[in-house]
């Protein structure tokens, strides 16, 4: 009896530390998702994520689709963030450039960078930015007016897929935030009561 | 067992009151603290529902000061049903107190893991109910999405206390997950063979396993949360290099398998019920099993159907579409099975079995509101809309919850050792199936005519199907009312409950022990032939 009570026991303890096993490998696997998901995103376009880097090809194709712009700014950033064109006509292949323009309504220099998307999705694999302002982080000191350039392209692959080939425009959105070192320096700001900026951009 | 003959000298000798239920090891008495638990834990949830129709019940703010408040109403309600109803009670209550009896083992595998399980709830519970009360609440939905959940937008402690209070509540599901595994596995009495176990306890068995994969990933979501809020890392802020889809899908990972978490245990006392009323075995043992298995399995590979409008491409819709479509197949072979047991049966129409087949009908109503949102293209217009709100209403606050009723009055003999009144019963059950349908269906017309979820007020145009639902719901929260009232006069001057008071139908191992069970079960393991 207490040799199969023992032998039992052994036995719930190996299956324990089985379930604890899976449980650890779920917990490693949800951390896992992060640089993951963000390598997934880059790789195929997911999400409107368009592709960086390579330069034009030149104009192949003509057909034009046209490029709409939007601007966006988190309110934790004092800045008034804006496109200069509403829209432009671009031919295939050809590399295309439009300007935003970033203004510091605030006291202080303030840094900040922006995330990025087009729509529709599907076109996130076909649309290639050669250069771009939101690839680094901006710094504008008070009251200080800047034109963000950026380059780009949109492969006449776009012809070739079933899904995209119907697309005529394409929308190129920014949002741009505080970055989170300049939040943290900011941070006694923060705290103190009202976000940042409240003040000033709305 | 090395503690067994520790009692030897008194064949059913309790320990004092303290040592009874506050150090409690005995799966009996845990079952009962769960149930206890989940009983007060629901009139919290309830009374907040009941404040929720009450604004909602005219167009225009009624009770509630701002959408804040309300937000951390809808969350709190969201959340107690979820971690702090449904799952104790079906899981940690009749699984604890069956589960043993059921495949003929003395107690659980780890009695005092057992204990902590329940005893983490507690200060689980505490905190998800302070949170309403510190700072502005907690308002960013049961779903938690950032940015809404982040710093910014829920600045204060209240945030992370509901975090928290997540954080304990899963620890506690993920060890009573690993307890009810080993002993189903390693426990069974001689002869209880994986295809002879009685179906809740496949129920069980299928539900230990996707919590145990499912609750890891919400601990990691929320640890990611947590420290985006409090320590400056950048998971989901896009300031940072983070994506706040990404959260949507490792909630989803946890959530959808999180439903048949709430689901399975209540498919499993239903097959009992039906079983038992109708004087027949259950209809294609294996199929319901290994349909069990099978919805547990699919329920792992469906998560993004709930995130239609986060910007996925269409073929990724098509693929979750289709795969969400698949687990409406081992559900129609359980939902078919059910009627096949009924079908030429001796039936009796006895309080659980009528809360049983409440379930069966409500669920499967449930199931193709189900079907309908699986399409990619019609969630288009009715995401976010009060269609989804009678969906899952209709599966959980109708299903499970019929499912904990069904398990209450069929079992309630067998724990407490006195029968429910039957007519008070019935009672009970056509108030409350009543009081919920009234409550739920309207908002299937409210979500088509385009109503969203998660506001305080609304147009105009949805008033009249709105003052239903409030009626519904006030009637339901009379039905709960009165449950208690049944409960009370079950204790008072229920009668003596027999062994086995349901008759030939009730075949499980439960029905062979005295009501209720001495505190030691068995003293000599059965043997199942």
């Amino acid at each position: 009896m207490a040799e199969a009570a023992a032998t039992l026991a052994r036995r719930n303890r190996r299956t324990l530390f089985g379930t604890m096993g899976f449980v650890a490998f779920m917990v490693g696997v949800s951390f896992a998702a992060v640089p993951l998901y963000d390598l997934f995103c880059r790789a195929t376009g997911y999400g409107g994520t368009p592709m960086l880097g390579s330069a034009a090809p030149g104009a192949m194709a003509n057909t034009t689709i046209n490029i709409r712009f939007v601007a966006s700014t988190s309110p934790g950033l004092p800045w008034h963030f804006v496109p200069q064109q509403v829209s432009m006509p671009l031919a295939l292949g050809e590399e295309g450039v439009a300007f935003y323009t970033a203004r510091n309504d605030s006291a202080a220099p303030v840094t900040g960078i922006s995330t990025y998307n087009v729509t529709p999705d599907i076109v996130g694999r076909y649309f290639h930015k050669t250069a771009c302002f939101c690839f680094t982080e901006q710094t504008l000191q008070p009251g200080q007016s800047v034109d963000m350039p950026l380059a780009f392209w949109v492969d006449p692959k776009i012809l070739d897929d079933a899904q995209a080939r119907a697309v005529r425009n394409i929308t190129v959105s920014y949002t741009f935030f505080r970055s989170l070192a300049d939040a943290e320096r900011a941070g006694a700001l923060a705290s103190a009561g009202v976000h940042i900026g409240a003040g000033t951009t709305r | 067992m090395a503690t067994a003959h520790a009692h030897d000298d008194h064949h059913d000798h309790a320990p004092g009151f303290v040592s009874r239920w506050l150090y409690s090891t005995n799966h009996k008495d845990i079952g009962t603290l769960y149930i206890l638990f989940s009983l007060f834990a629901g009139i919290i949830g309830i009374g907040i529902s009941l404040l929720m129709r009450i604004e909602l019940q005219q167009p225009g703010m009624q009770i509630f000061a701002d959408g804040q408040s309300w937000n951390a109403m809808v969350s709190a309600h969201g959340l107690i049903m979820v971690f702090f109803v449904i799952m104790p009670a079906l899981i940690g209550g009749f699984g604890n107190w069956f589960v043993p009896i059921m495949i003929g083992a003395p107690d659980m595998a780890f009695p005092r893991l057992n204990n902590i399980s329940f005893w983490l709830l507690v200060p689980a519970f505490l905190l998800l109910g302070g949170s309403m009360f510190v700072g502005q609440g907690a308002g960013a939905g049961w779903t938690i999405y950032p940015p809404l959940s982040d710093s910014q937008y829920q600045p204060g402690m209240s945030m992370d206390m509901a975090l928290f209070a997540l954080h304990l509540a899963g620890a506690s599901s993920i060890l009573g997950a690993a307890n009810f595994i080993t002993t189903i596995l390693n426990m069974r009495a001689p002869g209880m063979t994986l295809h002879k176990m009685p179906l809740f306890v496949w129920s069980m068995l299928v539900t230990a396993f996707l919590l145990l994969l499912a609750v890891p990933v919400l601990g990691g979501a929320i640890t990611m949360l947590i420290t985006d809020r409090n320590f400056g890392t950048a998971f989901f802020r896009p300031e940072g290099g983070g994506d706040p889809v990404l959260f949507q899908h490792l909630f989803w990972f946890f959530g959808h398998p999180e439903v048949y978490i709430m689901i399975l245990p209540a498919f499993g006392i239903v097959s009992h019920v039906v079983s038992t009323f109708s004087k027949k075995p259950v209809f294609g043992y294996l199929g319901m099993a290994y349909a069990m298995v099978a919805i547990g399995v699919v329920g792992f590979v469906v998560w993004a159907h709930h995130m239609y409008q986060s910007g996925m491409d269409v073929d990724t819709r098509a693929y979750f579409m289709a795969a969400t479509m698949v687990i409406a197949v081992p559900t129609g072979v359980k939902i078919f099975s059910w009627i096949a047991t009924m079908w030429g049966g001796s039936m009796r129409y006895d309080t659980p079995m009528l809360f049983a087949i409440g379930f069966i009908f409500l669920f499967t109503v449930g199931g193709v509101t189900g079907v309908v949102l699986a399409n990619a293209s019609i969630t288009q217009i009715l995401h976010n809309t009060y269609y989804v709100v009678a969906h899952f209403h209709y599966v959980l606050s109708l299903g499970a919850v019929f499912g904990i009723y069904c398990g209450i009055y069929y079992w309630i003999g067998k724990m407490s050792g006195r029968q429910y009144p039957e007519m008070l019963g019935k009672i009970h059950f056509w108030m409350t199936f009543i009081g919920v349908n009234l409550t739920f269906f309207p908002m299937h017309f409210l979500g088509n005519q385009g109503m969203p979820r998660r506001y305080p007020d609304y147009a105009d145009a949805h008033a009249g199907w709105n003052l239903i639902a409030s009626l519904g719901a006030y009637l339901s929260i009379a039905s709960f009312v009165f449950f208690f009232f049944v409960m009370w006069v079950t204790f008072r001057r229920g009668a003596v409950a027999a062994a086995n008071p349901w008759g030939e139908g009730a075949t499980t191992l439960e029905w062979q022990v005295p009501s209720p069970p001495a505190f030691h079960t068995f003293e000599e393991l059965p043997r199942i032939r």
